[in-house]
C-alpha cells in the first residue's frame, strides 16, 4: 500500500533547479540593488517593466494562461514551484492588473478582435494596465458605483471618478466598471469597458499613502469617449465579468509564498539585534515565542496551499472558499511579520528612511542595512486587509459560500 | 508534497465512516457513559474483524501495511463519533512500537493487535514530569537477566483495559537526563502493579499506576538500554499526529452543529445565523478547522521525515490544532447559548473531548516552547524544505 504519493517528483526537482538558475542569472546585482530599495506593495514601474521583459523573453510572463494565448503547460506543482522560487528570491513584484485580471477577463468574455489586439500586448508589456473599480462612494459595496457611461452613437461617454487605482500614473490602459443603466438592480446596469489612459478627459491625481509611497491614485473621467468596440462582454452584464475578475484577484493577492521571505527578514533582524539582557534578540524568551507562533501560522497557510493544490476533481463549496480564507490569513500574517520586524529594530524602527528608498535613491539606511524598508513595509501592509475585498467582505463571502449563512 | 488518498485509502475512509455512523450513534454512547461504561469490547471486536486494527501493522506480520495516512483517516472518524476505544494507544502507538520489538515479540504483539486481543497503554507521564519526556523518576534496576521496576505513572489512559503497558523507566542518569531512559513492554497483570482507576471528563478511562518491584525479563526491554528517548519521541509524535486527526473530526462536528443550529434558532425575529457578528465568528471557526486539517496533513506526512524535522512539524501541528480546539469548542458552546452547556446535547460532549485533546500529549505552550527551541534560527523550517 502506498502511504504517500510524492508531490515533488524528480521532474519537479529538475524544474525547480532550472527556475532557480534562470533567476540567479537574470535577477542580477543591479536589479537586486534596486529591488532592495523597494518598500511598496508593487515594484516601481521601471523596475517592474524590466523584470516583465525578462520573463516575457523567457516565455514565463503568463504561465497560467492557456497555451494558445501564450501560457505554459506546467503542472500545478510547477506553477507552485515557480511562484515559490520567485518569492524566495525576492524578485520585483509586478502589478497583476494585466496578466491576472483583465487578460483572463478578455479571454473569457472578449471578442476575437479584442483577444487578438489585447492579449499579445499584455504579454509583451506594451500595455500596462490599471483597474478602475472602487469609487469614493463604492468601496466594499462595489455595486454602488456611480460612474456613468451613456451611449452616443458608436461611443460611450463616461463621467465619474475612480479611486485607489494602483499605478494609474504609469498605466497606458484602464479597465473600468461604469453604469450603463439605472432603471434596474444595482448589479444589473453595469458594463465593463477598457480605455487608453491617454483618452481626452481622463486625469490622474496621486494619493500618497501614510508611508510616503505613491502607488494609488484617483482617476477622473470627464466626457471621456470610449468606442463601443471597447466593451468587454455584453452591455449591462459587466457585473458577471467583474465577479470573475474579483475571484481571480483574490486568488492571486494572498502572495502566500512571500511569507517565507518576510519571515526570513524578521529572522535577519532578530539575529543581529540585541535583547535587553545583551543576548541575541532571537533568543529572547518573549520575542521567540511570538515569532514561533507566527511561524506556525505561516506554516498553516503554506500547508493549506499545498493541500488544496493536490485536491483533484471539481472544487467543493469549501475548496472554492479557500482563496478567500487565504486572502485573510496571508494578509494578516504578512502584517504581523512586518510588525514584528519593526519591533525587532528597536529604536531604529521609528526612523523615516524615505531618502534611501526608490530606484533612484543612493542614501544608505539610517541604522542597520536591514532597517531600510521595514517601517514603510509595515505602513504599506495595513492596506493588505483592505484591498481586493477587505477581510470583513471575505468573511461575508465565506459565510455565504462555505457555510450557507 | 501533499496527501492524495489512493483507492484503498478512499475505500478505508468510506468503510470507517459507514461503520461508525451505523454503530456509534450519540444516544447509545451517551447512555453508556452515563452508566459508567468506558468502552465497548464488542465494538473493538468488530473493528478487528473489519481489519482496522491491523491497518498499520506490516504485511509481514499479517497487517495491511499502511501507516500514518491510514491512522489519520480512522482518527478523523473516531473524533467525529467520539469513540472511546483505545485506538491511539493500541493501534497507533502499538503499530509504531513493532518496529522496535524483537522479531518474535513483534510477531506476537502484531498479531494480537490485529485480532483485538492485545491492548496497550502508554505509561509515560509522571507527577513531576509534566510534559517533558526526559523526566523519568521511575527506576528499572538491572538484576542479572531481568529488571525490577519501581515508580509511579500519572493518568495513564486506557490502562484499566490494557493487556500490556509501555513503561518508560530509568536505568541510568539523573531524573531529568535525556540519557539513561529505557522502555519496557510489561504485562499489565504482573505482580507489583497496582492501579487507581478513574474517568476523564469525556468518559475515557485512565489510571494512576504504581510499580513496586515489578519483575520483567530482559527480553521485555524495547531498544537498547538507556537510550530509549528517541523511541519515546517517535511514539509520541505518532500519537500526537493521530490526536490531531481526531481533533479535526471533533472540531468539524462542532462547527457543523453550530452552523446548523444558528440557522434554526430564532431571536429578535430572525435566525441568529443571519447576524453578521455571529457569521464572522463561524467563519473564524471554519478557518481554524481548515488550518487544523492542513497541519494534520503536514504532521502525517512528516512521520516519514528524519527525526528533527518530524518533531518540528509535529510540534507546529500540535500548537495550531491545540489553539483550534480551544477556539472552536468555546465558540460552539457560546453560539449555542444556554443549551450548549447542557449535558443532553452532543455539543457539550464534543466540547469536553476538544478540551482533553488540547492538552493531550502536551499543552500548546509546551509544544510552542519545543518548536521554538528546535527551530532555533539556524535550522530550516519545514516550510522551507523543498
Amino acid at each position: 500500500m502506498h502511504v504517500l504519493q510524492p508531490f515533488n517528483s524528480h521532474a519537479d526537482s529538475d524544474f525547480r533547479a532550472s527556475v532557480r538558475a534562470f533567476i540567479a542569472n537574470k535577477f542580477d546585482a543591479g536589479m537586486r540593488a534596486k529591488t532592495a530599495r523597494q518598500a511598496g506593495l508593487f515594484a516601481e514601474s521601471e523596475l517592474a517593466q524590466a523584470w516583465h521583459k525578462i520573463l516575457y523573453e523567457q516565455g514565463w510572463i503568463t504561465p497560467s494562461w492557456p497555451v494558445q494565448y501564450g501560457g505554459t503547460d506546467w503542472s500545478r506543482s510547477q506553477h507552485r514551484i515557480f511562484a515559490e522560487e520567485c518569492a524566495g528570491a525576492g524578485v520585483p513584484v509586478i502589478s497583476q492588473a494585466g496578466i491576472k485580471l483583465v487578460g483572463p477577463a478578455i479571454m473569457r468574455y472578449g471578442t476575437d478582435e479584442q483577444k487578438a489586439f489585447f492579449l499579445p500586448a499584455i504579454r509583451s508589456g506594451e500595455h500596462e494596465w490599471c483597474q478602475g473599480y472602487s469609487e469614493p462612494g463604492a468601496g466594499s459595496d462595489l455595486a454602488a458605483l456611480r460612474t456613468r457611461a451613456v451611449r452616443d452613437g458608436d461611443h460611450y461617454v463616461v463621467n465619474g471618478s475612480k479611486i485607489w487605482t494602483t499605478h494609474a500614473h504609469h498605466a497606458n490602459w484602464i479597465f473600468l466598471l461604469a453604469r450603463t443603466s439605472v432603471d434596474c438592480k444595482p448589479q444589473a446596469g453595469i458594463s465593463f469597458l477598457v480605455a487608453p489612459m491617454a483618452s481626452p478627459g481622463i486625469t490622474v491625481r496621486p494619493i500618497i499613502s501614510m508611508s510616503g509611497e505613491h502607488e494609488v491614485n484617483e482617476v477622473f473621467f470627464d466626457d471621456v469617449r470610449i468606442p463601443v468596440t471597447n466593451l468587454i462582454g455584453q452591455e449591462n452584464d459587466g457585473w458577471t465579468v467583474a465577479k470573475a475578475v474579483l475571484a481571480d484577484e483574490r486568488g492571486t493577492v494572498s502572495q502566500s509564498q512571500r511569507l517565507t521571505l518576510a519571515s526570513s527578514q524578521v529572522k535577519t533582524a532578530a539575529l543581529s539585534e540585541l535583547a535587553d539582557d545583551g543576548g541575541v534578540l532571537a533568543d529572547d524568551a518573549a520575542f521567540r515565542l511570538k515569532f514561533a507562533s507566527l511561524q506556525i501560522r505561516c506554516m498553516a497557510i503554506e500547508w493549506t496551499d499545498r493541500r488544496v493544490a493536490s485536491e483533484s476533481g471539481g472544487l467543493s463549496e469549501i475548496a472554492a472558499s479557500i482563496p478567500n480564507m487565504q486572502k485573510i490569513q496571508a494578509s494578516v500574517a504578512r502584517q504581523d511579520l512586518n510588525e514584528l520586524r519593526v519591533e525587532a529594530l528597536g529604536v531604529y524602527g521609528a526612523v523615516d528612511q524615505r531618502a534611501g528608498l526608490g530606484i533612484g535613491a543612493t542614501d544608505s539606511a539610517i541604522g542597520p542595512d536591514y532597517a531600510l524598508t521595514a517601517m514603510v513595509e509595515y505602513l504599506e501592509s495595513r492596506a493588505r486587509t483592505i484591498y481586493a475585498g477587505s477581510s470583513e467582505v471575505q468573511r461575508n463571502i465565506i459565510a455565504r459560500n462555505a457555510l450557507g449563512l | 508534497m501533499s496527501i492524495v488518498l489512493n483507492p484503498e485509502q478512499t475505500m478505508l475512509r468510506d468503510l470507517v465512516s459507514r461503520y461508525f455512523t451505523k454503530n456509534y450513534d450519540f444516544d447509545t454512547r451517551r447512555a453508556m457513559v452515563l452508566g459508567g461504561g468506558q468502552w465497548r469490547p464488542e465494538i473493538w471486536k468488530e473493528l478487528a474483524e473489519l481489519g482496522l486494527l491491523g491497518a498499520a501493522v506490516p504485511e509481514a506480520l499479517g497487517g495491511l501495511g499502511g501507516g500514518a495516512v491510514e491512522h489519520m483517516i480512522v482518527m478523523e472518524q473516531v473524533g467525529a463519533h467520539l469513540a472511546l476505544e483505545p485506538y491511539i494507544e493500541t493501534t497507533v502507538i502499538g503499530s509504531k512500537l513493532l518496529d522496535f520489538l524483537q522479531k518474535d515479540v513483534a510477531a506476537l504483539i502484531g498479531s494480537g493487535i490485529i485480532a483485538g486481543e492485545v491492548r496497550l497503554a502508554f505509561a509515560q507521564s509522571e507527577p513531576r514530569g509534566r510534559y517533558n519526556l526526559s523526566v523519568v523518576e521511575t527506576k528499572a534496576a538491572h538484576v542479572s537477566n531481568h529488571y525490577l521496576i519501581n515508580g509511579f505513572k500519572s493518568v495513564v489512559v486506557s490502562a484499566a483495559h490494557a493487556t500490556h503497558l509501555i513503561v518508560a523507566a530509568r536505568t541510568g542518569g539523573g531524573a531529568r537526563d535525556s540519557d539513561g531512559i529505557s522502555l519496557f513492554l510489561v504485562d499489565s497483570a504482573a505482580t507489583g502493579i497496582s492501579r487507581r482507576d478513574f474517568l476523564l471528563i469525556d468518559g475515557h478511562s485512565a489510571s494512576d499506576v504504581s510499580f513496586e518491584n515489578v519483575r520483567v525479563e530482559a527480553s521485555a526491554r524495547i531498544g537498547a538500554e538507556g537510550s530509549a528517548l528517541p523511541i519515546l519521541e517517535e511514539l509520541y509524535d505518532a500519537a500526537i499526529t493521530a490526536s490531531c486527526a481526531e481533533a479535526v473530526g471533533v472540531l468539524q462536528r462542532l462547527l457543523d452543529d453550530t452552523v446548523a443550529y444558528s440557522k434554526e434558532r430564532k431571536q429578535f425575529g430572525q435566525s441568529i445565523g443571519s447576524l453578521q457578528v455571529l457569521k464572522h465568528r463561524m467563519v473564524d471557526m471554519f478557518i481554524e478547522v481548515q488550518e487544523a486539517i492542513s497541519m494534520t496533513h503536514l504532521a502525517t506526512i512528516a512521520q516519514e521525515w528524519p527525526a528533527a524535522e518530524r518533531s518540528l512539524a509535529v510540534a507546529a501541528a500540535k500548537v495550531r490544532v491545540g489553539n483550534a480546539c480551544r477556539f472552536v469548542s468555546q465558540n460552539a458552546v457560546q453560539l449555542h447559548g444556554g443549551i450548549g452547556t447542557a449535558e443532553e446535547l452532543a455539543v457539550s460532549h464534543y466540547f469536553k473531548r476538544a478540551t482533553i485533546l488540547e492538552n493531550l500529549f502536551g499543552s500548546v505552550d509546551h509544544h510552542l516552547m519545543r518548536f521554538a527551541s528546535m527551530s532555533s534560527t539556524k535550522r530550516k523550517m519545514p516550510m522551507e524544505l523543498s
